[in-house]
């Protein structure tokens, strides 16, 4: 089993909180691996201190073979990792297509001169990028709101966007802290297909979930946080027999 | 009348130049640039000092823009982390520095006195309508050659990233965009084309002092965008014309107000112009020519 993503030692805190406490843990790839724990476990901060939001303080982070700890989002996206946020965020004024277009890698229209002169290059790979924004776009059911402003959106359908633009990124590696969160279980069912046959077609996902149901249908392996350290890994049977794992939502037993 | 019209068209130019500089870097990349007059003095004496010293126009033009694009790109290295107020505050200083620089510095500037009998290329040959006619087209030129550029570059990948850095640039980093590169870019191309205008408004007026870049300019071309609409070089330039053509306009209204004052005739021109931009706020809060969301072309048959 090769490593898609290898965290050792994640050290974070804030003012003197200590939010991540040494986190261990590795998203094998081609795995649809599920991050689970209570809320405060530190999963969102680990996907912040992993994507490049904040710079850890300690402990190592790898994609792949190489080590990536500390880099800025931009590269980490260069290299294969990309990732959606918890709150679907989005740029208020630009269109569903422009956000898909937006995330398409290696345009070389952006460069300043082939932005002021035209570049054939640029009109090329433009249009290479549009089949595939529409392609997302249709597969995600957003083809009928492509020339809205994200802001006209429901709230599933950011999600989508979300899901969709970061498609676009051709990742390697997708952190996706919580998708179906807020979402209408019939959406949410849909885009747990996606993800699904995303992860068939070789994708490697990491997923942050609370909904139980939907992290026993999906995913395998399935890792569990608390108290900012990882507290065990395994099936997800496995993790919801374990007494530690109990305690760690519940509460222990007096 | 007829030299007076030119003047004023030609003045429209100048501005227009000024608003398509803020808009790239306002309506382009979100930075609130108040320092806009600092960089149109650099380059109003750029071009000036390097004439004066016996260089023809064309290269002290080109001085210009080098300079501007030099000093925009240490405004943005000097003001890296700052954002929003703050820059608007420090770009601001700068536009004073500079003019506080050009009154002081008597050996490079002449201080108060300012420069005098700079170049106006082709006057001699032209004669004095002819140069204002000429000039006009020039200018013009020069605006509809600066607008179509970034009227190009507002539609490209480039623009679409830079609108993205506008509205949320952390998560434009999330979507691989190298933010600070495009900002750099964007100040340092902004900043030259509003070095630009001020070399052409340096010839033009064949003097300048430091009292032509007072913080009033700024705030016309804030007022030109805005009216114009952020976010699209076609408004920026509409806006530029509007405002100077009813600046000259309230010039002729206030004439037919009675029993006026000098002094109230100008507060008199003051109030009209924020009444016309509460107006044009009211009535089409997004500028005249609002920006726009490019369509998706049309899929490939599947």
């Amino acid at each position: 089993m090769t490593a898609a993503l290898r965290i050792e030692g994640l050290k974070l805190d804030f003012y003197g909180v200590h939010v991540l406490r040494g986190v261990d843990l590795v998203v094998p790839e081609g795995s649809f691996t599920g991050l689970i724990g209570p809320n405060g476990a530190g999963k969102s901060t680990l996907f912040n201190a992993v994507s490049g939001l904040y710079r850890p303080k300690g402990g190592k982070v790898s994609l792949g073979v190489a080590e990536t700890t500390g880099q800025p989002p931009e590269k980490l996206v260069a290299a294969g990792l990309v990732r959606s946020f918890q709150l679907a965020r989005g740029f208020p004024k630009l269109s569903v297509f422009q956000h898909l277009m937006l995330y398409g890698a290696d345009q070389p229209g952006e460069n300043l001169l082939a932005g002021l002169f035209g570049s054939q290059a640029a009109k090329r790979r433009e249009e290479a990028l549009a089949e595939r924004a529409h392609m997302v776009a249709r597969r995600l059911r957003l083809d009928h709101v492509l020339d809205n402003a994200v802001t006209a959106l429901s709230g599933g359908q950011k999600k989508l966007v979300e899901i969709g633009r970061a498609l676009m990124a051709d990742p390697k590696v997708l952190l996706l802290d919580e998708p179906m969160a807020g979402v209408n279980p019939t959406l949410a069912d849909q885009i747990a297909e996606h993800l699904t046959a995303l992860n068939r077609d070789g994708l490697t996902i990491c997923l942050i979930e609370h909904d139980m149901a939907l992290i026993k249908r999906l995913c395998h392996p399935v890792i569990v946080m608390a108290e900012g350290q990882t507290l065990m890994q395994g099936t997800f049977d496995e993790v919801a027999s374990d007494l530690r794992v109990q305690e760690a939502y519940l509460g222990r037993r007096h | 009348m007829l030299s007076y019209l030119i003047f004023t068209l030609t003045l429209c130019g100048i501005y227009a130049l000024l608003a398509l500089s803020l808009n790239l870097i306002w309506g382009g990349v979100g930075l609130v640039n108040l320092g806009l007059a600092g960089f149109f003095a650099v380059g109003a004496y750029a071009s000036a000092i390097t004439t004066g010293a016996g260089a023809p126009v064309i290269i002290g033009w080109g001085a210009a823009l080098v300079v501007g694009a030099a000093v925009g790109l240490i405004v943005t290295f000097a003001t890296l982390r700052l954002r929003d107020d703050y820059l608007a505050i420090v770009t601001l200083g700068f536009a004073e520095v500079i003019r506080l620089v050009a009154l002081n510095e008597r050996w490079l500037t002449n201080g108060s006195d300012g420069l005098s009998g700079i170049k106006a290329p082709l006057k001699a040959e032209l004669g004095l309508q002819g140069f204002s006619l000429f000039y006009l087209g020039l200018v013009t030129l020069v605006v509809l050659v600066v607008w179509a550029l970034l009227s190009r570059l507002d539609l490209s990948p480039y623009g679409r990233a830079m609108k993205a850095i506008r509205e949320d640039q952390q998560l434009a980093s999330f979507a691989g965009k190298r933010v600070l590169r495009f900002k750099l870019q964007a100040f340092a191309v902004s900043a030259a084309i509003a070095a630009l205008s001020g070399a052409l408004y340096a010839h033009f007026q064949s003097y300048v002092s430091p009292d032509h870049f007072q913080p009033l300019i700024t705030i016309y071309i804030f007022l030109a965008v805005t009216a114009g609409g952020v976010g699209r070089p076609s408004g920026a330039v509409f806006g530029a014309y509007l405002v100077v053509i009813f600046l000259e306009a309230t010039r002729f209204a206030t004439e037919w107000v009675p029993g006026l004052q000098p002094v109230q005739i100008a507060a008199m021109r003051e109030m009209m112009i924020g009444l016309a931009l509460i107006l044009v706020l009211h009535l089409k809060p997004q500028g005249i020519m609002p920006e726009r969301i490019p369509k998706a072309p049309e899929p490939a048959a599947p």
